[in-house]
């Protein structure tokens, strides 16, 4: 009998840490997919990020390195630079890849690196308790802005991805969300096509993953997804920005 | 007048600054430091302070943003731990040889890798050639102590340093302690009204911060910078004895824990000297002549009072939980055996490096390096100068 679901081979048994209703173990399951689907698993190695997926390197059955918080981009571009044969992804929270790691970010796209990243966008700094992240919304409340975001004092929202898509050396931008079925298949697409420019050597591929951190918004894993298709859905367009048509 | 409360390290911390009331604040968040931002943010959001609150990028703005405010006349705080304090380095040396006198609580964290959020020294000593004055503490009380006095050392006039205040992460950040906090108008009046001499936008001054500096001058001021240290010395005592009117509490660079009589010796810093202090009176129980040298200021260093202090002293251990990789020990042996060198001392000294990464150092283990002292006092040997304390081997 052919096996309809199970766990990917790209995943270790090893049980997620993640709190009740994190969409990080979600993402983390679509990207082995995505690596099994490719039958690449031999060939990828993927890097951590310092924050909740921290332990990401236990739960991917793929060579793996820690970064120092931020600065995975600029630890894959050594790594694909021996490897250019080899798949390269990195996978990052928004204070990784969009706060302290900023640099290492736009850089590693204007140079046109040939990895993959994988950008979960939560609107908070999950692991350190909730403080506000460049992505938190206006008038959002974290731990360092009781009252919420106001943007007079903290400015407005960073779209990391609208701003990617600006550079020549990032050819594949999509913003997906894990929110409901349909629109984790749509995510799991993009993610496949972040994968595959790489393997066609076309330049940098982002994917930022609207994702939820029930513990930190103060709410449960149901309203929290409705928290997300509501608040951040608007104010972060889903869809490809940026494409190249020699993937499809 | 003052209160007593029970408070955590960072909360200690916390209050300090909202007592001090800083112009600005620019912090990026790291455990073990993340409670004393939040809980800032709070008394922002309250009202409580007139801060200007900067929720930067990462740490490396937080201190140049520091820079950029106390350069314009403003008190300015961060605070950080580990990795944020490795992240601020080039900004550290140019907030010190600028003269800045940025206050900084450092929550002491390992320092990666590997990757740990546990208590050592590892980040803040990395930082002891930086250029900034370096305290440290035993409990919340004296961390709560230290950041009301910072501006005070640092602003003087004869110094105008940045000031770094440790304090142990998660056994001071984390735990509840009883201790006094000062009434918010005594901490205003201790700490006075910031004149600073030299600030951007003084129309009638007008100057340049942080120009090129080459084969003309740059030895000048760096040689200032080494006077201006010498100079905190003094200051410290000064500010600490001012403090002492004030709360009776304190002492100006140590305190000294049964040391007069002692014959065998601990020099130590941080939470582990209350750890030592309980040794100590266990050790006399058994009629042992054990003491405690519990160091306070680090940076400067004051050797002198320090060789002074243990000149009863036959045999000396002293714990670092820091690594320098030097292979001769750690960084508060190196310093100390050099003082003792100085004061032409016949001090046998050896070096204990212990709490790595947070790994726990009890009082028997304390006993034990009292009982190895003991050895070396009867057998006049010395089998290994450098140990490691409860690690596996
Ligand atoms: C240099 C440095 N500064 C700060 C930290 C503390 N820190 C660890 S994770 C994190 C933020 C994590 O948030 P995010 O990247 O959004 O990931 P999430 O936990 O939300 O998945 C911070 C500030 C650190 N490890 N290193
Ligand atoms: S803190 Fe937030 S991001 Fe981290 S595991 Fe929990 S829900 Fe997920």
């Amino acid at each position: 009998m052919e096996e309809l679901a199970g766990r990917p081979k790209s995943l270790t048994e090893q049980e997620f840490h993640y709190c009740p209703g994190c969409t990080h173990g979600i993402v983390h399951r679509l990207v082995a997919e995505v690596i099994d689907e490719l039958d690449i698993q031999e060939q990828t190695i993927g890097i951590a990020p310092v924050g909740c997926a921290v332990l990401a390197y236990d739960y991917f059955d793929l060579d793996m390195l820690e970064a120092a918080h931020g600065r995975p981009p600029a630890v894959a571009t050594g790594i694909k630079r021996v490897h250019p044969d080899k798949v390269v992804f990195t996978y990052q929270g928004d204070g990784d890849y969009a706060s302290i790691g900023t640099a290492e970010s736009v850089h590693a796209a204007s140079r046109g690196e040939r990895i993959t990243t994988v950008f979960i966008n939560n609107a908070i700094y999950g692991m350190t308790g909730g403080q506000m992240a460049p992505t938190t919304l206006e008038g959002q409340k974290a731990t360092t802005a009781p009252r919420g975001r106001d943007t007079k004092e903290a400015g407005f929202p960073l779209q990391m991805s609208e701003m990617l898509a600006t550079l020549e050396g990032a050819v594949y931008v999509a913003r997906v969300s894990v929110d409901t079925p349909q629109r984790i298949k749509q995510a799991k697409e993009a993610i496949k096509k972040a994968f595959k420019v790489q393997l066609k050597g076309l330049g940098y591929a982002l994917v930022e993953v609207l994702s939820t951190c029930p513990t930190n918004w103060g709410l449960s894993p149901q309203q929290a997804l409705d928290w997300l298709e509501d608040n951040m859905i608007p104010y972060y367009p889903l869809g490809e920005l940026k494409s190249v048509g020699e993937v499809e | 007048m003052s209160n007593q409360v029970a408070l955590t390290g960072n909360e200690a911390i916390a209050n300090a600054m909202r007592q001090i009331n800083p112009d600005v604040v620019a912090a990026y968040p790291i455990t073990p430091q993340t409670e004393i931002v939040q809980i800032f943010s709070q008394f922002v959001a309250d009202g409580e302070v007139d801060t200007d609150f900067v929720t930067v990028e990462s740490e490396h703005s937080a201190m140049s943003a520091s820079v950029g405010a106390s350069a314009s006349g403003a008190r300015a705080m961060t605070a950080t731990a580990a990795n944020g304090l490795a992240l601020m380095w080039e900004i550290l040396y140019i907030a010190a040889s600028t003269r800045l006198p940025i206050v900084m609580p450092v929550v002491n964290r390992a320092l990666s890798g590997p990757i740990n959020i546990h208590c050592d020294h590892s980040d803040s000593m990395g930082a002891r050639d930086s250029g900034w004055i370096q305290l440290y503490a035993e409990n919340a009380q004296e961390a709560y102590d230290n950041t009301i006095q910072a501006f005070k050392i640092g602003e003087h006039e004869d110094v105008k340093l940045p000031v770094m205040v440790n304090m142990d992460g998660f056994i001071i950040s984390h735990a509840v302690e009883n201790f006094n906090i000062l009434a918010d108008e005594d901490v205003q009046e201790f700490i006075g009204e910031y004149n600073p001499e030299h600030t951007l936008l003084d129309a009638e001054n007008p100057i340049t911060v942080g120009p090129i500096d080459l084969q003309d001058y740059y030895f000048e001021h760096k040689r200032q910078q080494s006077e201006a240290v010498k100079h905190a010395k003094k200051v410290v005592a000064e500010v600490a004895e001012e403090y002492n009117e004030l709360t009776g509490r304190g002492f100006s660079y140590f305190e000294e824990y049964k040391l007069d009589d002692a014959e065998v010796g601990i020099v130590a810093l941080g939470s582990t000297t209350g750890t030592a202090k309980a040794a100590v009176d266990n050790l006399r129980d058994e009629g042992i002549k054990a003491g405690l040298l519990k160091l306070r200021l680090y940076r400067p260093f004051p050797a002198e009072e320090i060789t002074e202090a243990l000149s009863n002293l036959k045999v000396l251990a002293v714990l670092d939980r820091a690594e320098t990789f030097s292979d001769t020990g750690g960084p508060v042996f190196a310093d100390i055996r050099s003082a003792l060198y100085n004061a032409d001392s016949e001090i046998e000294a050896v070096n204990y490096i212990y709490g790595l990464g947070g790994r726990d150092t009890q009082v028997d283990e304390i006993e034990a390096v009292y009982k190895d002292l003991q050895d070396i006092l009867e057998s006049g040997e010395v089998e290994e100068r450098v140990q490691y304390l409860g690690v596996r081997e």
